[in-house]
């Protein structure tokens, strides 16, 4: 019996030791291109060029230094870009959080005529490549009303060109996250919603005091999914502003492709736009895990 | 989410729109200055390269001062980003007055109702070089401060120590001595004796390789009736040519690998680079005075090498194009064209500016490079149809360079840019 336990415990060890090993090797595979831009990012050209055939890729060793950086200062305006970025994802997450969960919940719990069809006809806008409709958009948006402020008046104007809201407004509405947050309130009771009803209360008060505070896997999945497309938005804003102080921190990557690339400015540069990411995804690492434990969605 | 929250939320969110609605406007600004000067927009290509901005800005800062009817806005691209952005502001009508623009692109542009006749007095254009003109139809449509070249640089002593002998313009490489050169230099010890930058994509690949097949008799297009590439890309001379460039990797004179730039040669590890002169400071920092610009192999008709880089124009939508013209007629002074060149390392458009210029004037370093643009530059076939023309080269180049059958690729690009300008009408042709 007690050597039936011994070997079991074993057994047990050596799984464990094999479990480990794994993912110490997969963390590894998943670090390694993120450690290989830090390193670079503090190595010259060549040094990066020679060491890539080698373990060196992956150590700060030889001529190291942060010329890179003072490098990339010195070529892009990186603190513009990158306030612009968090200005835009911060608000585009922000109200798409309120639009879309606002718009599943009149998909799953109100009842109206061609309901179906409408949450159909979002779901189908989801097998158009964006890529096919920019040009287009590009048009539509260059001939929208807007406000502007002018001789100390607010004036009407038309054109949504170089602005802050047309990185913005097009990407609120989300159809995947309506679809999301349709699928997630279908899940809530509606005995919740009548009960409600007979204590008096409204459809926003239903949203607002009962759906939204047990809706937050849904919300937390919307928000990370929807934040790293808005953090890497590259086309859209490529072709609608034309002003260097409203780009966002992607179109900044093609600063440094030149005749001759200048590889450490580059690992400088994604390490410095990185950070945020990786900022972020660590401060809310539990709620992401949890809310893709509890959605089943995975990015 | 309590209700004082959520009612917070909304009216910030809202408050917030509304604001940036305002604010992103307020920047556009409108067709005239404070002053009442007419604004004229001007869109380089040159975000992320400091050296040139600071030329672009010198020369917007001292045509405002001299002006009281006109003001340039000047706004930069990174180039990768550029055309994209171009075509992008035609879709939506909102070109600038101001544009600069890659020269082989310049037919399909104007072609493309992008941009107007340039107009510049001819004592402007005649003073450049040719290649630093674009045109389309017989018509000048953009003209450029400076030109690039390419050449093969190399070590004198790698040469000489392995007696082979050094070209000059007048006695450039044959295809022969060029081949012999190639097989000695591989037996000398370089794994691959010649770097010709194939790692590298796009445009590279026509402005590289197709003066190649031009110097061995063919070309891309027949530039007579730019109407066809039939026997131009696919007749014998392009066949012998091709296979030449298939053999060239199969032998293992050149390769694919290695890094965009001019590393491998710097670091000898290759004794031949046919690169361009925007390599050739970095190279006489590695090599010395042992560093060579030489002339390209003649394949036959002698050497030859891609000619136009950036140009400018005027956009077709520009509603002051006297103002924009008047800038370009201020901009094309030798000084400023001496400064881009010793700041950018480019050839100077004009003779006096060549004669100032740091790099290429009389005691420049570069200086053989004025000779090889002068003496073999040839330009991109101006039809609207080079876009399609350079994408199709590029990848039947490619395609051969990893084995595939020279004469049926070449048949498939020919008749791929044939379907494409009979599908466009000719392309005004």
């Amino acid at each position: 019996m007690s050597t039936d336990l011994r070997g079991e415990k074993q057994l047990r060890r050596r799984r464990r030791i094999w479990t480990y090993t794994a993912m110490t090797a997969l963390a590894a595979f998943f670090l390694f291109p993120l450690v290989f831009m830090f390193v670079s990012s503090l190595k010259p050209d060549g040094q990066i060029l020679s060491d890539v055939s080698s373990l060196r890729a992956f150590l700060p060793v030889g001529d190291i230094s942060l010329d890179n950086y003072a490098g990339v200062f010195d070529r892009v305006p990186v603190a513009r870009f990158l306030f612009n970025s968090v200005l835009v994802t911060v608000l585009v997450v922000g109200l798409g959080l309120v639009v879309n969960s606002m718009a599943g919940f009149a998909l799953s719990r109100l009842r109206w005529r061609g309901r179906g069809l409408v949450l159909a006809l979002v779901i189908a806008t989801l097998i158009v490549p964006f890529e096919t409709i920019a040009v287009p958009m590009v048009y539509w948006v260059s001939q929208l009303p807007t406000l502007v402020w002018e001789d100390g008046l607010l004036k009407y104007d038309f054109g949504w060109l170089n602005s802050y809201h047309v990185q913005i407004v097009p990407f609120i509405a989300n159809a995947f996250s309506i679809f999301l947050f349709t699928q997630y309130f279908s899940t809530i009771p509606k005995s919740l919603d009548e009960a409600a009803r007979i204590d008096g209360a409204g459809w926003f008060t239903i949203y607002r005091r009962i759906i939204v505070p047990l809706a937050g896997p849904a919300f937390a999945t919307v928000a990370i999914l929807t934040f790293l497309p808005a953090w890497n938005q590259y086309l859209w804003p490529l072709m609608v502003v034309q002003q260097e102080e409203l780009r966002p921190v992607m179109v900044g990557m093609q600063y440094f492709f030149q005749l001759n690339t200048a590889w450490g400015e580059v690992m400088a540069y994604t390490s410095l736009i990185t950070l945020p990411v990786l900022v972020v995804f660590l401060s809310f690492q539990r709620a992401f895990v949890s809310s893709v434990a509890a959605s089943g969605v995975k990015g | 989410m309590n209700r004082g929250s959520l009612a917070k939320i909304l009216s910030v969110s809202a408050l917030g729109a509304l604001a940036l609605t305002a604010c992103g406007q307020a920047g556009q600004g409108g067709t005239t200055s404070d002053d009442g000067r007419v604004q004229l927009t001007m869109w380089t290509h040159s975000a992320g390269n400091p050296a040139e901005l600071e030329v672009y800005e010198q020369i917007v800062k001292d045509f405002n001062a001299s002006q009281d009817e006109y003001e340039v806005v000047e706004e930069s691209f990174p180039q990768g980003a550029y055309n994209d952005a171009i075509v992008a502001a035609a879709a939506a009508d909102d070109l600038p007055c101001l544009l600069d623009m890659d020269g082989p692109i310049v037919p399909n542009w104007a072609w493309a109702g992008y941009i107007q006749p340039l107009d510049l007095p001819t004592e402007i254009t005649d003073s450049l070089l040719p290649t630093a003109v674009g045109s389309y139809q017989d018509e000048i449509y953009s003209a450029g401060y400076w030109d690039a070249a390419l050449g093969v640089i190399a070590r004198r002593s790698v040469l000489e120590d392995n007696n082979i002998r050094i070209p000059t313009v007048d006695e450039p490489w044959t295809i022969d001595e060029f081949d012999d050169a190639l097989g000695t230099l591989k037996e000398a010890g370089y794994d691959t004796p010649l770097d010709i930058g194939a790692e590298d994509a796009g445009e590279w690949w026509s402005y590289a390789y197709s003066p190649m097949l031009q110097s061995a008799g063919g070309d891309l297009i027949d530039r007579d009736t730019m109407l066809s590439a039939e026997g131009a890309l696919n007749g014998p001379e392009a066949v012998e040519f091709f296979t030449w460039f298939q053999d060239a990797f199969a032998k293992g004179w050149t390769s694919n690998g290695g890094t965009i730039g001019n590393e491998e040669f710097n670091n000898d590890e290759v004794a031949l680079s046919y690169t361009g002169m925007w390599n050739a400071l970095d190279a006489v920092k590695a090599a010395g005075d042992d560093v060579l610009f030489l002339p390209p192999p003649d394949f036959g008709d002698g050497p030859k090498i891609g000619g136009a880089s950036w140009q400018w124009g005027i956009s077709s939508t520009c509603e002051s194009p006297e103002g924009a013209r008047a800038y370009l007629e201020f901009s094309f002074q030798d000084e400023y064209i001496t400064a881009f060149s010793d700041k950018q390392v480019v050839i100077p458009a004009t003779e006096a500016a060549t004669a100032a210029s740091e790099h290429f004037g009389p005691e420049g370093k570069l200086k053989p490079f004025v000779e090889l643009s002068q003496e073999f530059a040839v330009p991109r076939p101006e039809t609207p149809a080079y876009p399609v023309i350079s994408s199709t080269f590029e990848k039947a180049a490619k395609d051969i360079m990893n084995g595939a059958d020279v004469q049926s690729t070449l048949d498939g690009a020919v008749q791929e840019i044939d379907t494409n300008i009979a599908s466009n009408d000719g392309y005004g042709f």
